[in-house]
């Protein structure tokens, strides 16, 4: 019964999401108040619903209901309890119904939120997000139904991938689709501004609590699909260029510009359409993701299941989205001009760099990723593009725009000129410098020029950063009021400049052994002592039985832990997995993985030795909080009591403010 | 020099930035296309010795090779029509097992061995890569196999 209710709660979401679609597009359209009411019950109803059906099947996993065939084929009795829910966005089909209960969350977030919005222009933000929920919901009903049954039913499931059955990937794709999601709020005020041939400073001013959010979620996704491939895929890797990797990326990056472009016209109302660009562009690439990880044409980790019914109608509803979004863009954007003009050096001018770069890095992942995928439809042969084309292209565009983002941050609005800022950022910039070239010496050894360069890349943002705050601090008679605002850009950048550090140590001087190593004998790795100690053959778990040995590490004589890298065989699936033993520290991860049994009791095992890699994932953690800071700026409530005493109450109001 | 002037070289120093700049990207994405070769194809001598490429598919079952107690090991891959003896230094992936279609990234050394830096076996016991699945197909049929 309960699958048969969800997937009838999902039918009838389907209905209220063309209801939502149609009727407050309509309704804006032709001036009909009464149709553009209906966008709130609509969108609540959708969600309700939606919420309804993803309850069925997260019931349908934890009731171990085998009749379902979503369920048979991704959970086990033997799973744990909580794997068994984490389970329902496991594979295909529950994940686009995570997806689509995400959609409805940021929809009925603006919807509540929306009071302080012009009606109609709510409206037309809800229509679109109504049109987008209706294309996933069609897919889902027509391609990918998780609540087929499967008859008759089996009597114990197939298992969730053991890859899937931890922590971090439980909560990795909601967080990550939370933030691609999201960029469809933001193509949503895009395309109504469109609609609406206005988009003033007040637009940018809502637009932008939203896509800060987005991308807050999206960073922290990404990081910790990150941190879950290097710890859980077992080869100590933080990012492998994989077509899935980038195709979270690439929205990223165009979301980071979308977020930059979006303070110039909130602040100065400049660069309109090219951030109605950049909106389309983030989300379409979302949907380009989607397309990629969903329709099989890739060869990746995530690939699991894949059905060229599904790439099709993707794809199509690719075309339609992007196509018609285009359209719109070029019809009414030269509607949107901006009036005023800025000085050849400036706050702006440095923002369109950050642009400008930013997006050609982003064509450099979409060059990687999407060639093989060219070359084979045209039948020119199956290539792929190795991981080294991207680590070496990448950093053309974005090393100068690191070293402009601490230019950029001093600089004024209007008119600026580069003596002024250079002359006021000496001490960071020559601080950056001399530690950018001892320090590495001091602390790792010889480094590459590319080290060097990049280590005073990192500290110079980090420098010029924190620059403002310390000056504050030393200049009592300054009084500089640092809003929240600011605080968040501030974080925010102190973030990439950790996250540079972590990843040019952690590159540059990581050190990587693999070697057979016999019960009883020791190998010294980076000044550590590791011990092969014992083998243990039969550890079990809940549904796993395991392989694991007991690894001493020492120190000058002096024994500091021990490690237990293991390798489990899953007894459902019986796929062999490692796990690797970690000892975790701000400063070096040592990282021992169990390879397999070579004979004459010896095995094969991994050795690394991985200086702040921690600082990757800390960068990402401290850029999406200077993210949430930024957001929580009083004026984006300021704005909402403003709207409402500008409505009715203005001249009331006028004396207290 | 005159605002004008300056404001020329400034254009040509971007320009010229902006062309090295290409070159190089251009040059590290045709160096690192990784081509991929069925194992007929390089028993046909069709792939490269010496530049690194892609070949794929199933490990033939007891050909795979190693002295007790070392980390080198040797296995053939075959599409069914040719073999390829491929041999690696490091740790197998966890999936990697007889019969399993894998790919493996390495040259051609002057035996006619593929010398791996890198074998890659997918996280789903019933997964195929696409190449290899191609390649089988293809010999099947009695096609050509590229």
């Amino acid at each position: 019964m309960i699958p048969e209710l969800g997937q009838f709660a999902l039918i009838i979401a389907l209905c209220l999401s063309l209801v939502q679609a149609f009727f407050p597009l309509a309704g804006a359209w032709t001036g009909n108040r009464t149709w553009v009411r209906l966008a709130w019950p609509a969108v609540s109803g959708q969600t309700v619903f939606v919420l309804l059906s993803f309850g069925c099947l997260v019931w349908s996993f934890i009731q171990n209901d085998f009749s379902v065939l979503y369920v048979a084929s991704n959970s086990n009795s033997a799973l744990p309890f909580i794997y068994r829910i984490s389970a329902t966005w496991g594979a295909h089909e529950g994940s686009m119904l995570l997806w689509i209960l995400i959609l409805a969350a940021w929809s009925i977030s603006v919807a509540a939120l929306s009071k302080n919005l012009p009606e109609l222009f709510a409206a037309r933000v809800l229509g679109v997000l109504g049109l987008i929920s209706f294309g996933f919901l069609l897919f889902t009903l027509e391609t990918s139904n998780p609540f087929a049954r499967l008859i008759p039913a089996a009597l114990d499931g197939r298992d969730l991938n053991p890859l899937l059955q931890d922590p971090g990937l439980a909560i990795h794709p909601p967080m990550l689709y939370v933030g691609y999601v999201g960029f469809a709020v933001a193509f949503a005020f895009a395309i109504a501004a469109m609609l609406e041939g206005k988009m003033d400073t007040a637009w940018a001013r809502w637009a932008r609590p939203w896509t800060t959010v987005a991308w807050c979620f999206l960073t922290l996704g990404i990081a910790l699909g990150s941190w879950w491939a290097y710890y859980e895929l077992g080869w100590g890797g933080w990012w492998f260029w994989d077509p899935v990797e980038n195709a979270s990326f690439m929205p990223w990056l165009a979301g980071t510009a979308l977020i930059h472009s979006l303070a110039v016209t909130e602040k100065r109302g400049l660069f309109k359409s090219w951030t109605l660009l950049l909106a389309i562009t983030a989300f379409s690439l979302s949907l380009l993701g989607t397309f990629l990880v969903r329709s099989g044409v890739l060869v990746s980790v995530h690939a699991f299941a894949t059905d060229p019914e599904r790439g099709r109608f993707i794809l199509a509803f690719l075309v339609t989205v992007i196509g018609s979004a285009l359209g719109l863009y070029a019809w009414r954007a030269p509607l949107l001009k901006s009036e005023e003009g800025f000085g050849k050096v400036s706050r702006e001018t440095f923002l369109l760099a950050n642009n400008i770069l930013l997006v050609i890095a982003m064509l450099v992942v979409l060059l990687g990723t999407l060639f093989p995928l060219f070359m084979d439809a045209i039948g020119g042969g199956k290539y792929s593009v190795g991981p080294q084309y991207f680590a070496a292209v990448f950093v053309i565009p974005t090393l100068p725009m690191v070293l402009l983002m601490g230019l950029g941050m001093h600089s004024i609005w209007r008119r600026d000129n580069v003596s002024r800022i250079v002359k006021r950022l000496r001490v960071p910039m020559l601080i950056a410098v001399v530690l950018g070239i001892t320090l590495p010496w001091m602390i790792y050894g010889t480094p590459s020029i590319m080290t060097v360069v990049a280590i005073i890349a990192a500290l110079w943002v980090i420098g010029s950063s924190v620059f403002g705050p310390v000056m504050g601090l030393l200049d009592k008679t300054q009084k500089v009021r640092i809003t929240r605002s600011q605080w968040g850009m501030i974080v925010a950048h102190i973030g990439v400049g950790i996250f540079i550090l972590g990843v040019t140590v952690t590159e540059a001087y990581s050190v990587h052994r693999d070697q057979a190593l016999r019960l009883g004998d020791s190998v010294d790795v980076s000044g550590y002592t590791v011990t092969f100690e014992s083998i243990n053959k039969k550890v079990s778990g809940p549904n796993y039985k395991a392989t694991q040995a007991t690894m001493a590490v020492s120190r000058d004589g002096k024994s500091l832990m021990t490690l237990y890298p293991e390798k489990r065989t899953y007894l459902v699936q019986r796929n062999p997995m490692t796990e690797a033993g970690i000892d975790a520290r701000l400063h070096r991860d040592l990282y021992l993985a169990l390879g397999d049994e070579l004979g004459d009791n010896a095995w094969s095992v991994r050795f690394q030795y991985k200086p702040l890699v921690r600082f990757i994932w800390l960068g990402c953690i401290i850029m999406a909080l200077g993210g949430l800071i930024a957001v929580s700026d009083k004026r984006y409530r300021v704005a909402v009591t403003k709207t409402v005493k500008d409505s009715g109450q203005a001249a009331l109001a006028g004396g207290k403010s | 020099m005159t605002a004008r002037q300056q404001r020329m070289l400034i254009v040509i120093l971007v320009l010229i930035g902006v062309g090295i700049a290409t070159t190089f990207g251009l040059r590290a994405f045709q160096e690192n296309l990784l081509y991929y070769y069925s194992p007929s194809a390089v028993q046909a001598g069709e792939a490269p010795v010496g530049r690194k490429f892609r070949v794929g598919g199933l490990v033939v079952p007891g050909t795979v090779k190693r002295t007790d107690g070392e980390i080198d090991v040797s296995f053939d891959l075959t599409d069914n029509a040719a073999m390829v003896t491929v041999e690696f230094a490091g740790i197998l992936p966890d999936l990697f097992r007889e019969g399993q279609g894998i790919i493996a990234h390495g040259k051609l050394n002057q035996q006619g061995v593929f010398v791996a830096e890198e074998v890659l076996a997918k996280h789903d016991e019933n997964y195929m890569p696409p190449e290899v699945a191609e390649s089988l197909k293809q010999t099947h049929a009695g096609g050509p196999s590229k």
